[in-house]
């Protein structure tokens, strides 16, 4: 038959085998092609040509990260560059897709929007609320005011019942808590046991993005890592292999664990009910097999009632993958006959940040990484170049909270285009947010010298409309000044081999003045 | 000070300026057709999963060959008889050598192509995911129209775990090539057979 039917051999891998021949991944009943969970919307035809992969930012102490640099290094690996680039980008268009499939989408994401902004205005009353549910139904809840904070009270949870093996599914918040690595200090066995993260924690490396944390290593990176590390074959690249042998080496971890650990995608505070969404099963695995179970709760995830979860639902899945909504939507309420159920509900600067005028509103992220699929700089410089937790438009804007003097050039690393803001499933005003660091660090002094007097420049301009207007409508010269400030500059590579694009002949504003005024007029 | 009373303080201290009512969330029109039953089985198709329509003396014709090449069946359904005692199970771990899980649904939704199970279906929760296979039966009449309206039932105020499945485990880690059964199940066929009446 066509060739259409035999993708293997199409995509030129090395060992074609693993895969049953009754597999029903690719192609559904129908024999339609599958692109659900994170898939892709056509086969991947990545060249079978290996090249290093270029590893994230260097990290030294509190000094600021040199973003561009290993933007520099991740480009000058170009069959990575050019995978993950073409990888987000087709999640990006599912997510179109998926969006404009949808006639309310506007309407979910203003309601979204507003239920987050209402919940995080009453975050005390809501906490306490959620707290009171969760104790009703059996569940310990504990308090952390920060990552160590949370790391203790786990270690804690842990040492009461004589645990030592720990099985956990994806969650930023523990990456951000640097929970891994306190562990293994403290002598309990940590499994990740999300694919993604999986290799991640193999390869002694942090996850590159929120949703598909190895996005930035190829099929050879991973068999490389696993051959290393789990015992595969090195030479057997094939993706079904692989993610095989995972969890085929992983299933005795999830058997044997003391406990359970998994994050939180919305906690509910009239049931108290904590909700995750997962691709894999991993984290009902984790919450639903040990006889401990631990959850940690970043407490920006708190919604009121369970209604709300039919908006949030419908957004999450949508902006992060372009389905409909994951494989799995769990609500663990409360404990199984016979075990232990806990959360830690962790503060971790999140209470300091409601009291930033300009920066709250980034509370109301979901995590869904749309931000980063539709970031030209995230899609040429890789998850790792920020050397933070939080990767792309959104860790431009969370990170400096947690250190402004290391995560000081990360807004920077932005074409201040607006596609973030534009795609973000609750409305954070993501790039006008990436400005307004800027000006914060530029006037706190946390700057480079060479990046203040951008600054200065391009503040003079772009805190006046007007002027800007100006700027803008002499088209020319305006690019060649203003966004070499604001958009470009020396320390941002991901901006070399990119032309700025022919400026409009005539801007938006100025044709609105022209037509629509004057149409106002007749 | 705990940390509790000092992270309840911060949050008073620093309450965002301005009015933020709770907004009303309107009730939507369902992007499904009246065939509730083709919209429902059309989604869990393009979510990998599959449906089997029940012989006529057979309720598992469809998915019989799987159930024949079975060693292990766990079955949590009147249905079918199964070879493992899901109320006899000491640990969840035990289930892990399962072959086929056979469950009901509480219900399904047209939207997306999900059913949900509550620890009362499902006898011990691990069997949905530790199984190599799940086989789910649904009553035609128990399939909602959308997500919203599956939020307004009451099982996710009762239940101590509630579970909306969609199609079988998946991942595309690695280079975005799609793959069933990462750590869950293998494959998830949705047998539409209405409840035997009490």
């Amino acid at each position: 038959m066509s060739e259409e039917l035999h993708p293997r051999e199409r995509e030129g891998v090395v060992n074609p085998v693993v895969r049953a021949p009754d597999d029903e991944s690719e192609r559904g009943q129908d024999g339609r092609r599958l692109d659900h969970a994170e898939g892709t919307s056509k086969p991947i035809k990545a060249p079978a040509q290996r090249e290093p992969q270029p590893r994230g930012a260097k990290i030294r102490g509190d000094r600021p990260i040199d973003q561009g640099e290993a933007a520099e290094r991740f480009l000058a690996a170009p069959l990575h560059a050019a995978a993950h680039d073409e990888r987000l980008w087709d999640l990006r268009r599912k997510r179109d897709n998926a969006a404009h499939g949808i006639p309310e989408w506007e309407e979910l994401r203003e309601l979204a929007s507003q239920i987050k902004q209402h919940t995080l205005s009453n975050l005390d009353a809501y906490l306490e609320q959620f707290e009171a549910a969760a104790k009703a139904n059996g569940v310990h809840v504990h308090w952390a005011r920060d990552g160590a904070d949370h790391n203790r009270i786990v270690l804690g949870i842990l040492r009461d019942h004589g645990a030592k093996t720990l099985v956990k599914s994806k969650s930023m918040l523990t990456e951000e808590c640097g929970f891994r690595h306190f562990m293994e200090g403290e002598g309990v066995e940590i499994i990740e046991t999300d694919l993604g993260e999986r290799i991640q924690q193999l390869d002694n490396e942090e996850p590159s993005h929120v949703v598909v944390p190895a996005a930035h290593k190829t099929r050879f990176d991973v068999a490389e890592v696993f051959a290393r590390t789990l015992g595969t074959d090195p030479d057997n690249d094939d993706a079904h292999y692989l993610a095989e042998s995972q969890r085929e080496t992983t299933r005795p971890y999830i058997l044997n664990a003391d406990a359970g650990l998994t994050g939180c995608n919305f906690a509910v505070a009239e049931t108290g009910t904590v909700v995750t969404c997962t691709n894999e099963g991993n984290a009902d695995l984790s919450g639903n097999v040990p006889k401990l179970q631990i959850h940690s709760i970043g407490i920006e995830k708190l919604i009121p009632c369970v209604e709300h979860l039919g908006v949030f639902l419908r957004i999450l899945a949508r902006s992060a993958l372009g389905s409909p909504i994951t494989q799995y939507t769990s609500h663990f309420r409360g404990p199984r006959a016979g075990t232990e159920m806990h959360y830690v509900l962790v503060d971790n600067g999140r209470a300091a940040r409601l009291g930033m005028e300009a920066f709250w509103t980034s509370l109301k992220c979901i995590r869904c990484g749309a931000c980063m699929n539709t970031c030209p700089v995230y899609r040429r410089s890789g998850g790792l170049s920020y050397g933070a937790t939080y990767a792309g438009p959104i860790g431009l804007i969370i990170d400096p909270t947690f250190n402004k003097r290391k995560y000081s050039t990360l807004p920077f690393s932005s074409t201040m285009n607006g596609s973030c803001t534009n795609v973000c499933p609750v409305k954070i005003n993501i790039h006008e947010q990436i400005f307004a660091w800027r000006k914060v660090l530029a006037e706190e002094h946390q700057i480079p010298m060479l990046k203040q007097g951008m600054m200065k420049a391009a503040g003079a301009v772009l805190s006046r409309p007007a002027a800007y207007r100006a700027a803008i409508g002499a088209a020319d010269s305006a690019l060649k000044v203003l966004p070499r400030f604001a958009v470009y500059n020396p320390l941002n590579t991901w901006g070399k081999k990119r032309e700025m694009p022919d400026a409009p002949r005539q801007s938006f504003h100025a044709w609105y003045k022209e037509n629509r005024m004057k149409d106002g007029a007749k | 000070m705990s940390a509790r009373d000092a992270i309840l303080a911060e949050i008073r201290k620093n309450r965002p300026a301005g009015d933020h009512p709770l907004p009303e969330v309107p009730l939507f029109t369902p992007l499904v057709g009246d065939d509730l039953v083709a919209e429902f089985g059309e989604r869990l198709k393009r979510m990998g999963g599959r449906i089997a329509e029940p012989g006529a003396d057979d309720v598992f014709a469809g998915v019989r060959e799987r159930l024949d090449g079975a060693k292990v069946v766990a079955s949590a359904v009147p249905e079918l008889a199964g070879n493992r005692d899901l109320k006899a199970v000491a640990r969840p771990r035990d289930v892990d050598d399962v072959d086929v899980a056979v469950v009901r649904a509480v219900f399904g939704i047209a939207e997306t192509g999900s059913v949900l199970f509550t620890q009362d279906q499902l006898v011990v929760n691990a069997v949905a995911y530790l199984a190599q296979h799940l086989v789910v039966l649904l009553d035609p009449a128990d399939i909602l129209p959308n997500v919203q309206a599956a939020y307004r039932r009451p099982e996710f105020g009762q239940a101590a775990y509630a579970v909306l499945h969609t199609g079988p485990s998946a991942t595309a880690d690695i280079e975005g090539v799609l793959i069933h059964g990462a750590q869950g199940v293998r494959s998830l066929t949705v047998v539409l057979q209405p409840r035997a009446t009490a």
